[in-house]
């Protein structure tokens, strides 16, 4: 269990045993909407500009299919190992909201484009595997923005349709899920693996990724399904497992206190740590889907989906495997370095310049990753890039430049970039490595600190430390530290 | 004196004897003479000047470039949209909608140098038979005002029927084109499902739907056809097979052509005149020299139920998006339920309200397969013994309508107003092309003859008709001008 965990989880879990399942909705990096020529990108535009007669819903506009989005969504199915069958279609999912212009979405309801798939992965040492119901298309709704909580009480609401349209993806997950940490990491594996197919960006924040939940309980040792609820509103991987553990504590006490679980829909707030009931089974939608009239069904060929089979990019667990096969990383670093395609682009372009695998994956690893936790820039977007950092690591590796150097040179550039090899000549940054150069500044350190010297003489150490740090001062930090420490050590006979 | 066809029109305006302009503006006069039949919405003027303007300059300059359309002014359909020229299929729910778009087959008539003048009357979003559901109120038939001209393009029908237009566009969802067309005595013709672009058509039901054009003679039916027909990369449902040159095929004749008489269309249920009428047409044809025979399509009778299940629940859906949010009328309330009800409740009428229940209702949890499902399976038996009969026949030939024009308010229940259509309908679930040509009165109101073709055979229907057409002069047969002014629209 994670740390901050509800209390009472544990105890309530050794008796109660969670069936989740997951929904995830993915939009898709495709040029334009789904149905229309309107770009998909909409973030950062004015509200309502992204827009046209077709995806405002205006009277007599008929949609157009977007093949991009039905082959990254093939992409997507066979990525999840689902069958891709030869016929589908698509239908109409019915309902009124002032985000849905048309009254309707177009989705997919009983001939999904894919089904049957799976996903799997380890969590604490154990394979799991859960099953993929299906993966179909639809297409996004507008947004809204109240003034107010919700829009039932709101004085007043906006409606924004630059979303609207956008092709959205729905991968519905199995309910093989046993823990809010094995759903967490299902969604972390998920995300991963459409990041590196390219068909979606991953942002949970923005929502171009998102997550709804569905989760009962049932007694231990039970085969019997419990009431369902269905969680909405978690965006991030955190709040997917918060709401989680927050919901088996509230059933789970429900339960032992003999209460039924109401069937229904719950928000998770994120502010109160805590879901709270939005909408009971009796007020569910009947969306009264058919087969939408204005696009024929959809075929695809066996040689289609074998042609985007044959263009599927590397999995992640392809890269790791790979990445320990031929640059030699351990099982650990691989997975680490793989984790965000970004790294693993970046270790690639690393050893592509020249750097060791071990020495790339180490820099990545370590204050890499910290300065691009902490300046939010992605080592790509930073100003030292790439090719920065791969020179700056080239004169590490070739003692150019001691360690200390080469980290405090990270720290400067990496926001505001700069030619490392430049800046070390201009500013003589350059490791002082010519033994007769530091066989003087060793004497003179000596000299001057007899009582280290007669510390380290008479057994301790840590004095030798003083002195190295003696020499460095002198030598502003450049001194080649392996050799100073050879060269102490000789001159005074240990 | 029988108004002048668009074939005419275009001879006049090639030889310099008229001008679009002029053109324009007599078919304005004219159809301010009847408007008491209350056939016009709204007049187009300043896109009608343009137009004319534009194919003045095209007539002058480019004679070579001007099509068989270019300068001839048209009405069309309330339920067609024209960037900036309102359009309310006939509906309050739309009133002061302006499409910021032109759809397919307009864009198509424009690029053409036609010249549109009106906007015609309808039934409401294209729902009715004798276009008394129009929010705007019926339309009085011009053969006799106080008479129905049939619906739902009932409008589009009348301004051609009184010589006002020499063609205008309708849209046939399950006879809308055809019925007004025998009621009105004009040809009118519906094109295989998919041949004409639906892009712009505020949809009724989307895989009913279809745009085609009224006009006193098979050529100039034929003309626009072409216009208008083709692949458009706006509606997924248009066909990309080529279309045929239909022209070719006016003219050929129907010598050794086999005819089917499906008996379940003339069995029961015609009016006597209607029965003679189509009688003498149908020796007519033999005398042509076609083999008349009787087919069975004995799934018909369950057309009309089949119909009112699928037609209502794509409405249903369709009609969701006139919300009050972005467009049309809005009646604000505190809350948006109420704000959905009241601008649905006060925008919609009667008929529109009764399509949209019952297609809500067809589609419910627990009752789609019972409706929607069966009704779908029934559609593909009404198909396939269609496709049947035309493995022995070319064409088919029977009446468009089973009763004449009927008087304003004589079928005030939806059943009786449902049967009106149990003849057309039918080609509309099958996705066929077919035409109605006058074939004659019955108590001096007019009388279609149907022609119903394989899909895609669009020529064979226009063919047939054509030849028809050239051997009898009831397309000729012109209304009292001007119509009697016995209050229609008032």
């Amino acid at each position: 269990m994670s740390a901050g965990a509800v209390s009472g989880l544990t105890e309530l879990m050794q008796r109660y045993e969670a069936v989740i399942g997951l929904e995830v909705h993915g939009q898709l990096l495709t040029e334009s909407k789904m149905f229309c020529g309107c770009s998909a990108d909409y973030i950062g535009s004015p509200p309502n500009s992204n827009t046209c007669p077709v995806c405002l819903g205006m009277p007599g506009v008929l949609p157009v299919m977007n093949r991009k989005a039905i082959e990254y969504t093939v992409r997507t199915a066979l990525a999840l190992n689902c069958e891709i069958p030869e016929h589908s279609k698509f239908d109409r999912k019915n309902y009124f909201y002032p985000d849905l212009p048309k009254g309707y979405q177009i989705s997919q309801y009983d001939m999904p484009m894919s089904e049957h798939g799976w996903l799997s992965f380890p969590v604490d040492g154990e394979e799991v595997r859960c099953g993929i119901t299906r993966v179909h298309l639809e297409e996004d709704t507008g947004t809204l923005q109240h003034a107010g909580d919700i829009l039932q009480q709101a004085r007043s609401s906006v409606v924004d349709l630059n979303r609207a349209g956008v092709p959205l993806m729905e991968i519905v997950g199995e309910p093989d899920l046993r823990t809010p940490e094995q759903a967490r990491e299902y969604l972390v594996r998920l995300r991963q693996i459409l990041v590196y197919i390219g068909v979606n960006d991953g942002n949970l924040e923005q929502g171009s990724f998102r997550c709804d939940a569905n989760i009962s309980l049932r007694h231990r040792g039970s085969a019997e399904l419990g009431v369902k609820v269905e969680i909405k509103n978690m965006n991030s991987f955190r709040a997917v497992q918060r709401a989680l553990e927050y919901e088996i504590v509230r059933q789970g006490r429900l339960l032992d206190q003999g209460q039924a679980i109401a069937q229904e829909t719950r928000g998770w707030v994120e502010a109160k740590g805590a879901t709270i009931s939005q909408r009971s089974k009796e007020y569910a939608h009947d969306y009264r889907y058919f087969p939408e009239p204005d696009l024929p069904p959809l075929q695809l060929t066996a040689d289609f989906v074998e042609r985007v089979r044959a263009g599927l990019p590397e999995l992640p667990q392809q890269l790791v495997d790979r990445l320990q096969r031929d640059h030699g990383l351990s099982a650990y670093d691989a997975a680490v370095i793989s984790a965000e395609i970004e790294d693993a682009r970046a270790f690639e372009a690393l050893v592509g310049a020249g750097v060791a695998a071990k020495s790339a994956a180490n820099w990545l690893m370590g204050d890499v990753a910290r300065l691009a936790r902490e300046t939010r820039l992605p080592l790509q977007r930073s100003g030292l890039g790439i090719t920065g950092l791969a020179a700056l690591i080239g004169l590490a590796e070739r003692g150019r430049i001691n360690g200390p150097t080469a980290k405090a040179l990270l720290e400067e550039l990496y926001v505001q970039g700069g030619d490392p090899v430049a800046v070390v000549e201009a500013r003589g940054l350059g490791q002082v490595s010519d033994e007769a150069e530091l066989s003087g500044i060793v004497d003179r350190v000596i000299a001057d600190n007899p009582a280290a010297v007669s510390d380290f003489q008479g057994g301790k150490e840590q004095a030798l430390q003083r002195l190295v740090g003696g020499v460095m001062k002198a030598t502003r930090g450049r001194a080649d530290a392996r050799l100073v420490n050879q060269l102490l050590r000789e001159r005074l006979g240990r | 004196m029988t108004p002048p066809t668009a074939s005419e029109l275009a001879g006049l305006l090639r030889s310099g004897a008229t001008t679009p302009q002029d053109l324009a503006a007599r078919a304005r006069a004219d159809l301010k003479r009847i408007s008491d039949l209350n056939a016009v919405l709204r007049y187009t003027d300043s896109l009608a000047e343009r137009q004319a303007e534009r194919a003045a300059r095209t007539l002058a300059e480019v004679p070579e470039r001007a099509g068989p359309l270019c300068g001839i002014p048209f009405a069309y359909k309330d339920v067609l949209c024209v960037e900036g020229v309102e359009t309310t299929a006939g509906s309050r729910i739309l009133q002061g909608h302006r499409p910021p778009y032109t759809g397919t087959a307009l864009r198509r008539l424009l690029d053409a140098g036609a010249v549109p003048v009106a906007v015609t009357n309808c039934d409401e979003f294209a729902m009715g038979s004798s276009n008394e559901n129009s929010a705007f109120g019926p339309v009085g038939n011009p053969w006799d005002p106080g008479r129905v001209p049939g619906g739902s393009s009932g409008g589009s029908a009348a301004v051609v029927a009184a010589g006002a237009v020499p063609y205008s566009l309708g849209t046939d969802t399950g006879g809308s084109i055809r019925q007004p067309a025998s009621l009105c005595g004009v040809t009118g013709f519906k094109p295989t499902y998919g041949r004409v672009s639906r892009y712009g058509l505020i949809a009724f039901a989307s895989s009913l739907d279809q745009i085609g054009p009224f006009a006193r003679s098979v050529a100039d039916v034929a003309g626009v056809f072409s216009a208008i027909a083709g692949w458009d990369a706006m509606d997924s449902t248009s066909s990309p097979t080529p279309v045929e040159p239909v022209e070719d095929q006016l003219g050929r004749g129907i010598e050794g052509m086999r005819l089917g008489v499906p008996h379940e269309y003339v069995a029961e249920g015609l009016e006597p005149g209607v029965r003679a009428a189509i009688e003498t047409a149908f020796s007519e044809l033999e005398r042509l020299g076609a083999t008349l025979e009787e087919v069975s399509l004995p799934t018909t009778e369950a057309g009309l139920s089949t119909y009112y299940i699928i037609a209502p629940a794509e409405c249903s859906a369709n009609l969701a998006r006139m919300d009050g949010v972005r467009f049309g009328l809005h009646i604000d309330r505190p809350s948006l339920t109420d704000t959905y009800l009241e601008t649905r409740g006060n925008g919609f009428g009667p008929e529109v309200k009764r399509r949209i229940m019952l297609g809500t209702y067809a589609l419910s949890s627990g009752y789609y397969d019972a409706y929607y499902r069966k009704a779908q399976k029934v559609r593909t038996l009404i198909a396939d013994e269609f496709d049947r009969a035309f493995a022995t026949v070319d064409a088919l030939v029977c009446p468009t309508s089973p009763l004449v024009a009927f008087a304003r308010g004589a079928k005030s229940d939806p059943l009786s107003m449902y049967l009106c259509d149990v003849l057309t309908l039918p080609v509309n679930l099958a996705g066929l092309p077919g035409i109605s040509v006058p074939c004659g009165f019955s108590e001096g109101l007019p009388v279609g003859l149907q022609v119903i073709g394989p899909r895609f055979q669009d020529g064979v229907v226009l063919r047939v008709a054509h030849a028809y057409e050239r051997a009898t002069s009831w397309h000729a047969e012109q209304p009292p001008v001007p119509p009697v002014a016995s209050g229609a629209g008032s």
